[in-house]
């Protein structure tokens, strides 16, 4: 690379529309037909984020993923939005991997690649729902984290300052670089790709990472390196419609109103 | 590990088939075979098998540490003040523990919060480690981490719940990697396995729309986040007496490379939303940023918080801290009222497990109908106000 070394890393995940997961009442399996797959779209604004981070600080910007080979349409997808490089870490040993095991993977990954400035995650996944790999792989790469950043305010030498979402509010937070930032949607609005990009993205070549290609212990890769199984899944109680009044009588708010006192806490 | 499937006992009856939730068995002339990268070893396939033709071979792993012992609770504190959602589970830690016949210990990490410590003895803690320094008198990643670490390896606890706050998932994320333990996210329900004695945690997938319920079955701590407003809180009993228990570290323990240069509190209407136990919610429906005001007149007559679907916040109508959905917050009330809410799924996913639901949508086939307790097909703009004028008189009694 030349003089501009800002690398910015973003960790991506292919998951199932979520809209579309249905379980099957009788058999009590999940339905995977006509399910869509899609980037997270927690991880878009991550990828939003480092494309203006790019456009603010030059360098390269490279998505990673790790899943199935046919998680590279996602890698595409990143690529037609404009992100430079592409990395699938893909192997059957990674199959059945907890949080604990894909963090310890995709940070074995990640030291295989440039130095980074910045690690970008969404803020969860929409299948999963964990938000424990961004903070996972900052734990194995020993770098600092801020989590739920709404806004980066600014970038400076070794240093930056964001804005950290809290139940109450934000916290304004400084941090050393490199470090590992996960995203909420607060934070942009993500552009759509771009006819560029589009063309780009069918011809670019993906980076291939398998196990072997990793420098990790095997015994801490896939369902072998997950401390947590699952050991059953079934549907969440349905709830029903209750009574639907029809159009505003004073009655049918009375009603209402003494059905909301007698539950009040 | 893998799965193994017995050719010669295979009938081809896919019932296992049917019974994987991964979608990892398929038939293959008329015999199950398994895809490898799908398969999580659930064992629901091997359960379905009337035949045997499928088991499971698990390698030996090192039993879990049986030294491991205690329930944690991770007890949030905020400029001062105990959380609530450390209360809910000192309610349901004093459950467990009292199944597994330990203690409950709370963890209180602060500066100047010693005096706390006994409020969380009277909401059933049998043991509280305190540790106090200025460095913990707000959260930090990295003290906040360490210490946690430090206390973990000294008493070696078997479970550890946390809040599945924002602060709660960011560490205790950073704590179970570094100890190399399993960890839960965002539980729903917590239950000891009375033969096994170890703990299942049930939680949310798939937006909701499936529960999966997951175990730890050779690493100690067993550790998991829990959702906020799920379960009950701990109630206060002013006599009990317990321990409190004071540690001190290095200096070098305390140390952060994150800095907080300023805590900033925006929460518009009075309550935030996740601690609410009345929201009053709006979306398209309500046509513009000023006509929350009737939303907020409600939610102030039932003491509750104003919430706001995307379609309102991506309107501008609402700050995004408001949005309750797949990608705002779940939420978790006692009564949510929905004005003008249609119901996508993204939305229904971030509130469909709020007690009571409550409809006003003057489209009788908005799917909101379909999960509402109860609702009225109507405007918001004449429902909403004589709701609020009604409850004014209501409660004011």
């Amino acid at each position: 690379m030349e003089t501009n070394t800002t690398h910015i890393i973003v960790c991506i995940k292919q998951v199932p529309d979520t809209a579309d997961v249905k379980i099957n009442p009788e058999t009590n399996t999940l339905i995977r037909e006509g399910v869509q797959s899609m980037i997270n779209p927690f991880d878009m604004y991550a990828i939003e984020e480092a494309l203006r981070l790019k456009e603010k600080l030059g360098g390269t910007t490279t998505a990673i993923t790790m899943g199935p080979p046919q998680a590279e349409s996602a890698l595409r997808e990143a690529v037609a939005m404009g992100i430079d490089e592409a990395v699938l870490v893909s192997d059957r040993a990674f199959a059945g991997s907890d949080t604990l095991a894909t963090s310890y993977t995709l940070a074995s990954a990640i030291k295989k690649l440039n130095p980074f400035t910045i690690i970008l995650c969404g803020k969860q996944a929409s299948d999963g729902d964990t938000a424990q790999v961004g903070p996972g792989i900052s734990t194995h790469l020993d770098i600092p984290q801020v989590t739920y950043v709404r806004k980066i305010d600014s970038i400076q030498g070794p240093k930056a300052v964001v804005e950290r979402m809290t139940e109450e509010g934000f916290d304004i937070v400084e941090t050393p670089l490199p470090c590992l930032l996960t995203v909420v949607k607060e934070i942009n609005e993500p552009r759509l790709p771009s006819l560029k990009g589009k063309m780009r993205a069918k011809s670019v070549k993906i980076r291939l990472l398998n196990a072997a290609g990793l420098d990790c212990e095997e015994e801490r890769l896939g369902l072998k390196g997950s401390p947590t199984q699952v050991v059953k899944i079934f549907s969440p109680e349905r709830r029903k419609g209750g009574e639907i009044f029809q159009g505003l009588t004073e009655d049918a708010c009375g009603k209402i109103a003494d059905i909301i006192q007698s539950y009040m806490p | 590990m893998s799965l193994h499937i017995h050719n010669e006992k295979c009938v081809g009856c896919s019932l296992c088939v049917k019974a994987c939730p991964f979608g990892a068995l398929v038939m293959n002339d008329k015999k199950a075979q398994v895809k490898v990268e799908m398969c999580t070893l659930c064992g629901a396939c091997v359960e379905a098998c009337k035949f045997q033709a499928l088991t499971i071979k698990r390698e030996k792993v090192a039993p879990a540490d049986t030294s491991a012992k205690n329930v944690w609770v991770f007890c949030e504190q905020k400029r001062g003040t105990v959380q609530s959602v450390s209360y809910e589970l000192l309610g349901k830690g004093r459950e467990l523990a009292d199944k597994l016949g330990c203690e409950l210990c709370g963890l209180l990490l602060g500066h100047d919060i010693k005096d706390k410590a006994q409020d969380i003895i009277t909401r059933g803690a049998d043991t509280v480690y305190v540790v106090d320094h200025p460095h913990l008198k707000n959260f930090a990643d990295d003290a906040y981490t360490s210490v946690l670490i430090r206390l973990i390896k000294k008493h070696k606890p078997e479970i550890i719940l946390c809040g599945a706050t924002s602060i709660g998932r960011s560490l205790i994320s950073r704590v179970a990697v570094k100890i190399h333990t399993g960890l839960t996210a965002d539980c729903t329900g917590l239950d000891i396995d009375p033969h096994k004695k170890i703990l299942l945690q049930t939680r949310p997938a798939f937006g909701g729309n499936i529960m999966a319920t997951i175990i730890t079955p050779h690493h100690r701590p067993q550790m998991a986040t829990v959702r906020h407003k799920v379960m009950k809180e701990a109630s206060c009993d002013t006599l009990r007496s317990g321990r409190v228990v004071i540690e001190e570290f290095d200096e070098d323990v305390y140390a952060s490379r994150t800095k907080i240069l300023d805590i900033i509190e925006e929460v518009t209407s009075t309550v935030n939303i996740a601690e609410a136990d009345v929201i009053v919610s709006g979306g398209r429906g309500m046509r513009g940023a000023e006509n929350f005001k009737l939303l907020e007149d409600l939610a102030q007559v039932l003491n509750g918080a104003v919430g706001s679907s995307r379609a309102a916040v991506d309107s501008g109508w609402m700050p995004y801290s408001h949005q309750v959905g797949q990608t705002g917050k779940t939420v978790c009330p006692k009564i949510y009222i929905a004005c003008g809410i249609s119901g996508q799924i993204q939305h229904l996913v971030g509130m469909q497990s709020s007690d009571m639901i409550i409809a006003v949508n003057n489209d009788p086939s908005a799917p909101i109908f379909q999960v509402a307790t109860v609702g009225i097909v109507g405007d918001v703009f004449e429902v909403v106000p004589m709701l609020t004028k009604m409850l004014k008189d209501k409660l004011n009694k």
